[in-house]
């Protein structure tokens, strides 16, 4: 018996060293280890054996099992190796040509520029103050120390809808309506966004719609040199702290000093270019103290308390920033032009 | 206000200040200048010659041969296609190997056979504006005054070796409309001593007295706080010298005569605008200042005929008006070449009542701008006494004794007094009390300092800007530099910044819009009357508020909804062959039920969406997809997820004008005054998309006053469920008309507690159920959260949705 199982063992072996297929392999274990298979056939056989050798044989026929396990396991691992091999190599793909593009939206980028500022602005303790687009000529130019047939009128060409209302020229008002709603309390610390209008042909540079951002702060104690200071922060946190600041004497009707702010040129660094005209100074903002007469009218002292305010064209900054060629791209709405602020 | 270099010199000695440094001083002291143009455009070897004689040309009908004095001692001979040559005449003449504007080299040639030794120069070849001369001199070769000297660099002759300073100007500064207004600020600026004109105080005196042929009154005293004039007998009209024509040239200025030209000289040295009347034309001897009167006229020097207003100020004589006062002259008393006498008008008019005259009439002049600003009071006199003498030595002119004048007020001169505190404390500087004092004296401000360090600061009438303590703290400011102001932070207790809850949410709005693919348009808040009328529900019966005076018809109203912007943006974007358009914007619109307004209109904000072409272009693995109105309203679902209102938010078919009647919903909102409608979602209807050329288009435009009351940022956080859900899907079929909306909510409502969530899966509609019928599928999810729910739980209540879908829509079960 013995004998029997070593020669199914040598013939297993023989037979599955050329086996060509998993289905191959698969007749074999069955052929040799099935329930009906010949190493079962066999060890039926083990009833007639004596007591003595029926452990012997049965170890026997355990080794030959394993002997012919162990050879089908590493056969069977070498064909599914294989048929993976193949699954993987017939499932390749093009993985150069285009994903499935999903949609992106975009930010127009006058909102995407007037958020980075108000957010700026907020972190250094700002509220955001709004007002409307309609106004009253109050609001607009008297409270503002710009009276009626004032010549400093001229500098801005209003839309008048009635004798007494029209669309805003400024972000101004809304100092105004800011300190009358305060009622007199201090510290005022905001930012005022929103869209203003003046009768201007359009041009690359001119838009009769545009979007400006004011800024006021008033308090017992606020010098222009904090006017400056605030500047200088904001336009480094804006540009990169490497950016400097340039105060020139200005006029505003609504703040005394007054003063133009320009910055480094970001394109040159400040050592002169086409885009700063060869100064390496950038125009980017109107600034002063506010005039006694317009804290007057908000409703405070002008002996008690100071302040400053500033404004800026949220166009300007967007053209300087992308340097953008013309202001009317922002209101063309050309989505080849939207779908390229879709970006951080 | 264009100054010349060479002119500010006779004020200020410049000397080591090139033109560009003190552009650069000036611009940061706070008068900005725009640029410093050379006058020399680059001529050189240009000289004065004299045409001795003129020969027409052998060969050529246009062209004269003419011989040339230029002072080199022998004659050139020199080809000359100008019509106005003559001989006789003194003419600028390039010499061979001058050079001309333009990069032109004169070079020895010979012209139709003839050789020319140089060329004869127009104004235009010298690089000068010849705009401001005469149309013969434009045309032709520039004649030059029979006294200049031969020989002379052209240069010296026309004063081209000077630069001007172009000043932007800001209304308060228009001091600074003047030579001396800016000398004044140099002084300040560089510290040197100023050197004033000195009006000649003997001005050839007559035996006859100024009263003998003219007198003042001031009538409208409101209007006019002073009115001088002079008598001028025995004029000669001709051209002014040479050199005053230059400096007009310079500055911008049309040389005419030599009176015309004096004024506008000292106008252009004082600020001070004059006038000259024919005296022969003054009837009854005696000027009067006074309002126009009802239905009066006025020929002005332009040759318009003007119709006066009660308010316009003029100048009068005995019968009629002959100026209006400070814009223009009057044709009926202009001077010309047979004046003989004139009288000359310096006066301090209101600037308010000029810049209404000028405006109303559409007349703005050198003079009515600087009147409007307010002329110095402090020198109409001396400008008339500097014209006077200017006109008496080169008009050849015999000024009378006196000055007639009348004067209503003349005003106090202004105190205004400072304190160190409030310089240091506005400005955060650390000035001392001498440097304070150095500034003021710069700007020859007389300043007294009493015991209690309190200035008092006589500010000069020049300067009528100033009139409060923080005017001064500007000058002290800018003349210590604005650089030396140090750099602080504020003081005091530290704030909290924040976006208020109405901004945050509009962010957050825009934030979901974007993230659903939709790209931010800002449009115009005008917009043309017809299109206000596109969508009425969305315009909510606002009358359009029009603009008073549009820039054109297309923008001449406030914009009543959002869509009409919109839809002109994809229309834009289609002529651009971008097809496919997902465009959303948040603004406001304009509304007021007043034909007039009266009070401010109601501004409401709102956002709006379109969607048009496809949802996704075609690519290689995947067919184009056309939007549809499913594509609207889920973005709209979203945001109203998004902002914690899903489960107020119901829509319902609505036919709002502009939308397709078939497939529109309103988006109503359940609040605590009721249900609302805050906008609508839906394809555009056909014929405006025919009108506008687009595809089919969905669109939706909502209010936010209702969101920004609504959004809720309240998260309930709820337990995951332990117990497995009962899923049964079922099909019914009712009638096609009827809401999938209305069969979801009714399965809801019949559900009660056990059921989690409803969804439509599939809508059929084909022959099989019956042309009037569709089929619409629902899966529902049943869910204890307590407990495993079981079979006959579920199935008793599924049984009562299914009967009263039965009911309610008499819904069959599909098998």
């Amino acid at each position: 018996m013995k004998e029997r199982l070593e020669a199914l063992r040598k013939e297993a072996l023989e037979q599955l060293q050329g086996v060509a297929d998993a289905a191959a392999l698969n007749d074999l274990r069955v052929q040799y280890l099935g329930k009906k298979g010949q190493l079962t056939e066999i060890l039926r056989g083990m009833g007639g054996l004596s007591a003595e050798e029926r452990p012997i044989i049965g170890q026997v026929g355990n080794d030959v099992r394993a002997a012919i396990e162990a050879v089908i396991g590493e056969k069977q691992e070498g064909f599914d190796r294989a048929a993976t091999a193949h699954r993987l190599q017939a499932e390749t793909i093009d993985v150069t040509l285009p994903g499935k593009s999903v949609n992106s939206g975009s930010v127009h980028p006058l909102n995407k520029v007037a958020q980075e500022i108000e957010d700026i602005f907020i972190g250094m303790g700002y509220t955001i103050a709004e007002g409307p687009e309609v106004e009253t000529d109050f609001f607009n130019f008297e409270a503002l120390n710009l009276p009626k047939n004032h010549p400093a009128r001229d500098m801005q060409d209003s839309f008048y809808i009635t004798d007494e209302i029209l669309l805003r020229t400024h972000t101004s008002p809304v100092q105004i309506r800011t300190m009358k709603a305060m009622n007199g309390k201090t510290p005022v610390k905001v930012i005022c966004p929103g869209k203003v209008y003046r009768r201007d042909d359009d041009d690359a540079t001119h838009s009769f719609m545009f979007h400006q951002i004011e800024g006021l702060v008033i308090g017992p104690n606020i010098r222009m040199s904090d006017l400056k200071g605030t500047l200088l922060q904001f336009v480094q946190e804006m540009y990169g702290p490497q950016m400097q600041i340039r105060l020139r004497p200005s006029f505003f009707p609504f703040t005394e000093p007054s003063a133009e702010v320009d910055v480094t040129c970001a394109q040159c660094g400040g050592s002169g270019c086409r885009m700063c005209k060869h100064t390496g100074w950038i125009e980017i903002l109107g600034c002063g103290m506010v005039h006694p007469k317009v804290l007057e009218h908000g409703g405070y002292d002008p002996k008690e308390v100071t302040g400053f305010a500033f404004g800026m064209g949220v166009e300007r900054i967007a053209l300087l920033k992308y340097d953008i060629d013309d202001i009317r791209h922002f209101y063309a709405n050309d989505t080849k032009f939207l779908s390229q602020f879709a970006k951080l | 206000m264009n100054v010349s270099y060479r002119w500010l010199s006779d004020y200020i000695d410049l000397s080591g200040i090139s033109a560009e440094q003190l552009a650069e001083m000036m611009t940061r002291g706070g008068i900005e200048i725009d640029s410093v143009p050379s006058r020399n455009a680059g001529v050189s070897g240009v000289v004065v010659g004299y045409v001795k004689t003129r020969e027409k040309h052998p060969d050529a009908d246009k062209l004269s041969v003419c011989t040339i004095d230029a002072g080199t001692g022998e004659d050139l001979q020199i080809v000359c296609g100008a019509a106005n040559i003559g001989a006789d005449m003194k003419v600028p003449v390039a010499m061979v190997g001058a050079k001309l504007p333009g990069g032109m080299d004169i070079k020895r040639a010979k012209l139709r056979g003839v050789e020319s030794q140089g060329m004869i120069c127009s104004a235009r070849e010298l690089g000068i504006n010849d705009k401001l001369l005469p149309k013969e001199q434009q045309e032709g070769i520039l004649i030059l005054p029979p006294d200049t000297e031969i020989g002379r660099d052209i240069l010296d002759v026309l004063a081209l070796n000077d630069s001007i300073l172009e000043l932007d100007l800001t209304p308060n500064r228009s001091d600074c409309l003047s030579m001396l207004g800016v000398a004044y600020e140099v002084a300040a600026l560089t510290g040197r001593p100023l050197k004033l004109p000195e009006p000649e105080k003997e001005l050839y005196p007559t035996q006859d007295r100024t009263s003998d042929h003219i007198s003042v009154t001031i009538s409208a005293t409101e209007q006019c706080s002073l009115y001088t004039a002079r008598y001028i007998k025995g004029v000669t009209i001709a051209a002014a010298p040479q050199w005053i024509q230059n400096r007009l040239i310079a500055a911008g200025i049309r040389p005419i005569n030599n009176i015309v030209d004096i004024t506008n000289y000292v106008m252009l040295e004082y600020g001070q605008p004059l006038h000259a009347f024919d005296a022969a034309k003054i009837s009854g001897g005696r000027i009067e200042v006074r309002l126009a009167k009802p239905g009066e006229v006025l020929v002005t020097l332009d040759d318009q005929e003007r119709k006066l207003e009660p308010q316009m100020l003029v100048i009068a004589d005995a019968e009629k008006a002959i100026a209006l006062a400070g814009v223009m002259g009057g044709a009926n008393s202009e001077v010309t070449s047979e004046t003989t006498d004139i009288v000359l008008e310096s006066a301090k008019f209101d600037g308010g009542t000029v810049r209404r005259t000028s405006r109303q009439l559409g007349l703005r002049s050198e003079a009515s701008a600087r009147f409007e600003k307010e002329v110095d009071p402090g020198r109409v006199r001396s400008a008339l006494d500097r014209a006077a003498s200017l006109i008496a030595r080169y008009g050849a002119g015999l000024v009378t004794e006196s000055v007639a004048e009348a004067e209503v007020s003349s005003p106090d001169p202004v105190k205004v007094e400072l304190t160190l505190n409030r310089v240091n404390g506005m400005l955060g500087t650390e000035l001392s009390s001498l440097e304070i004092k150095t500034i003021l004296s710069r700007l020859q401000f007389a300043a007294e300092i009493d015991r209690d360090g309190v200035w008092t600061v006589t500010v000069p009438s020049r300067r009528g800007d100033i009139t409060r303590d923080v005017d001064l703290v500007e000058e002290v400011a800018r003349l210590h530099g604005y650089d030396e102001i140090p750099t602080t932070l504020i003081e005091g207790p530290t704030t909290a910044g924040a976006l208020t809850k109405s901004q945050a949410i509009r962010r957050e709005l825009r934030s979901v819009l974007t993230g659903a693919g939709l790209q931010e348009a800002v449009c115009y808040s005008v917009t043309s009357v017809q299109r206000t009328s596109l969508f009425k529900e969305l315009s909510g019966n606002s009358k359009p508020i029009a603009l008073a005076m549009p820039m054109s018809e297309e923008r001449s109203v406030l914009r009543t909804a959002l869509l009409p912007s919109l839809l002109e943006a994809a229309a834009y974007n289609l002529t651009r062959k971008n097809n496919d358009l997902a465009l959303m914007e948040i603004g406001n619109v304009y509304h007021s039920d007043e034909e007039v307004l009266t009070r401010l209109p109601h501004e409401k904000p709102r956002a709006a969406l379109l969607l048009t072409g496809n949802r996704r272009s075609a690519g290689w693995n995947r067919s184009a997809e056309p939007v549809d109105f499913y594509d609207a309203k889920g973005i709209l679902e979203k945001v109203f997820e998004r902002l914690g209102m899903a489960g107020r938010v119901a829509y319902e078919a609505a036919r709002p004008e502009g939308f397709h009647p078939g497939r529109t919903a309103a988006i109503t909102i359940r609040t605590e005054r009721g249900t609302e409608t805050i906008g609508y979602v839906g394809q555009l209807h056909p014929e405006l998309q025919r009108d506008f050329d687009l595809a089919d288009t969905y669109v939706a435009e909502v209010e936010l006053a209702s969101i920004y009351e609504y959004a809720d940022s309240h998260i309930e956080y709820r337990t995951l469920p332990r117990y497995p859900a009962i899923e049964r899907d079922i099909a019914v079929v009712v009638d096609r008309g009827t809401a999938g909306g209305a069969l979801t909510d009714a399965i809801v409502a019949s559900a009660g507690q056990l059921l989690e969530s409803v969804n439509v899966f599939d809508v059929y509609t084909g022959e099989r159920i019956g042309a009037d019928k569709k089929s619409v599928a629902l899966a529902l999810v049943y869910r204890h959260a307590e407990r495993t729910l079981t079979d006959e739980e579920v199935t008793e209540t599924h049984a009562r949705v299914l009967a009263q879908l039965e009911q309610s829509f008499g819904a069959e079960l599909r098998k």
